[in-house]
């Protein structure tokens, strides 16, 4: 029985990772003022990049380095569009996550059923659990304790203010994207490298856009998003808990689990004016041009 | 070297025209890259993926087979993004169309007369409307975010409609096949001889219906309003829960119709996947399209091209089919960046030097 829930609160640990790595990023985009819904298509791409070095070279840290790399190339593809080409940003993170699907599919076509390399758990646990908490300590530190952090919340919630003051608006918001880029695509690389070591088309299987939820949810609050991924990674391995206690529920409906959990949440959070527009980042998908 | 955009003065009604082809060149140029990336001649690739498809009368059959869902939804989704509603689970409301609509052939298989097509029309409308209701409802009720509740709802679709075939619409004499069983006479869409069914009217219907609303009608231009200048749209008492509302149930009992007329036609049985993510491509097509429902007719056919181009490239070069996926993601990105070109000038700039003399 203690065997039992210590592996339940594994599965949930390695569940609510990869969500925890990818909500950080983009809270850190958004509160630049950049929606990018493009993080299913880095997580994705990430995912295929992270199985493919390290299933050629056999090292996993390699895997890591390509699977961030990966993700950090997609958002400089977003960020030239949304910042440099002030394209729509709605539009745009479609586009990514569109493209970043089709690509990895192709890409990842000769790896499919290919046995994967595990990362090196410590008690089951990899580097890269500890690695979350600290990220989001580190984000929550610099947003919130560290000039840095504060012109990055400035950028978000009054980009023509930030601007007069002499701050670099477009270079702030490459460098918040890109951050986002790096922690989509290591949470992709989690997927393939630890929590299911293999490569799947669409593996990511929606949790880009989950993550995007999280960081609602959390009302762009790092730690808010801590108690969030787990809340999610609990939900999303209750349905195989349940399944094993042989209820006769469907499986299908568990799987849809968490999807709807999260419209719940959603619609919770969002109804609640107090903790929304307190924290929404002000200039979140606008567009910024210079006046010169 | 610095990139610098420069306002017009004037949306520049050259480019609005031409943002499109520029992008399409634009994707050929990039599409023989890939090819020549993968060993392949970019001539004949791009030869066999965008104009030998054209060449033949059956594969020409087949683009408007595949357009008709592409153009149905997609003129949908021009009309919300028009109206700045995102409705990107098309492929849910879809997916639920197909469902609903099929209840009555898996119900009733002996009802044999064209009622029944009628009915299995009408009821895969209702379905995408509703299922597309639920992302307005919790929109204008909550304030939810109606992207990710949208697209979130295209997960419980399919899951749904995983577990209706593989479980209680399952056919008995399927071979435990996860199949329904398979439709048949009066169940099915009528065609113009060859392949070409009902579908591709009701498309070229949706699209001169929605054009006439959008160029014509006060509701059409309460559309835009309410999209383009929310606040003008607010003085002018218009309802932006009213247009969200009326957006998502056109959009979705668009896309259910769609998915029907799939399910109804070239699939003829529920099965657990049944569109090859036409609810998606339906996104980049609206925007091709211009988001008007006549440019949404060519970007249809386009984007149907991509489809079968994939396919002829699998068969003749030897190249995976996914690499549709991947020109109709590379299509939208340069759809995107041109279309910058009708609001900007682009300038190229040479270093602080250039900078401060532009100052000056």
């Amino acid at each position: 029985m203690v065997d039992q829930s210590l592996a339940v609160m594994l599965t949930i640990i390695t569940a609510a990772t990869p969500l925890l790595i990818a909500a950080m990023g983009e809270l850190v985009v958004e509160r630049s003022g950049v929606l990018n819904l493009g993080v299913e298509g880095m997580m994705v791409m990430g995912a295929v990049a992270g199985f493919a070095v390290a299933f050629l070279t056999g090292s996993t840290l390699l895997g890591v380095g390509a699977a961030i790399f990966a993700g950090v190339a997609m958002s400089a593809l977003f960020g030239f569009l949304t910042l440099t080409l002030v394209a729509n940003q709605v539009a745009a993170g479609l586009a990514l996550t569109l493209l970043g699907l089709g690509l990895s599919g192709l890409i990842g076509e000769a790896f499919v059923g290919q046995p994967g390399v595990k990362m090196p758990t410590l008690f089951g646990i990899d580097a890269l659990v500890p690695f979350s908490f600290i990220l989001t300590a580190g984000v929550a530190y610099a947003l919130f304790k560290t000039k840095i952090g504060l012109v990055i919340r400035a950028v978000g919630n009054s980009h023509n203010s930030a601007h007069a003051l002499g701050y670099r608006v477009i270079a702030l918001r490459y460098l918040s994207v890109m951050f986002g880029g790096a922690c989509a695509g290591l949470a992709g690389g989690y997927l393939s490298l630890a929590y299911t070591p293999q490569w799947i088309e669409n593996m990511t299987a929606g949790r880009g856009w989950i993550a995007l939820a999280l960081v609602v949810f959390a009302s762009w609050r790092p730690l808010r998003a801590l108690i969030g991924a787990y809340l999610f990674g609990a939900v999303s391995i209750m349905g195989f808990v349940v399944q094993s206690m042989g209820l006769g529920i469907p499986p299908q409906f568990l799987s849809a689990l968490p999807y709807i959990v999260t419209i719940i949440a959603l619609v919770i959070i969002s109804g609640n004016k107090r903790l929304t527009q307190a924290n929404t980042p002000a200039c979140l998908a606008q567009s910024f041009v210079p006046d010169r | 070297m610095r990139l610098i955009l420069e306002k017009r003065a004037d949306r520049s009604p050259f480019f609005a025209i031409a943002s499109p082809f520029l992008a399409l060149l634009l994707t050929l140029i990039a599409g023989g890259l890939i090819f020549a990336l993968r060993g392949i001649n970019p001539l004949e690739g791009l030869y066999v993926y965008f104009i030998e498809p054209l060449t033949q009368l059956w594969s020409v059959e087949q683009l408007i087979v595949k357009a008709a869902p592409l153009v149905l939804i997609g003129v949908g989704l021009a009309v919300c993004y028009m109206a700045n509603v995102w409705n990107i689970g098309a492929e849910g409301q879809l997916t639920m169309g197909a469902v609903c609509g099929s209840i009555a052939p898996v119900m009733f298989p002996e009802w044999q007369d064209p009622s029944v097509l009628v009915v299995m029309l009408i009821m895969g409308m209702i379905g995408g409307a509703l299922y597309g209701a639920i992302p307005g409802l919790l929109k204008t009720r909550f304030n939810a975010n109606e992207i990710l509740t949208s697209l979130m709802l295209v997960y419980v679709a399919a899951l749904f409609l995983d577990w209706l075939v593989r479980g209680p619409w399952r056919d008995p004499q399927g071979y435990n096949f996860p199949v329904t069983k398979t439709f048949a006479g009066w169940q099915l869409l009528p065609t113009f001889g060859g392949t070409i069914h009902l579908g591709a009217l009701f498309a070229l219907l949706a699209c001169a219906a929605l054009a006439f609303v959008m160029g014509k009608t006060l509701i059409g231009f309460e559309i835009k309003v309410t999209g383009n200048a929310p606040r003008a749209g607010r003085f002018a008492g218009f309802s932006r829960n009213r247009m969200v509302m009326l957006c998502f149930l056109l959009s979705g009992g668009l896309a259910g119709l769609a998915g029907i007329c799939e399910v109804a036609s070239v699939v003829g049985k529920l099965q657990p996947q049944i569109s090859p993510g036409y609810g998606f491509a339906a996104i980049i097509v609206a925007f091709l399209g211009r988001l008007n429902p006549l440019g949404v007719l060519f970007a249809g056919l386009l984007l149907a091209l991509s489809y079968i181009g994939g396919e002829a490239a699998q068969v003749t070069l030897g190249i995976s089919d996914k690499i549709a996926k991947v020109f109709q993601g590379i299509l939208l990105f340069f759809i995107l960046s041109c279309d910058t070109l009708i609001l900007y000038r682009i300038k190229f700039e040479m270093g602080r030097v250039g900078a401060l003399k532009a100052a000056e």
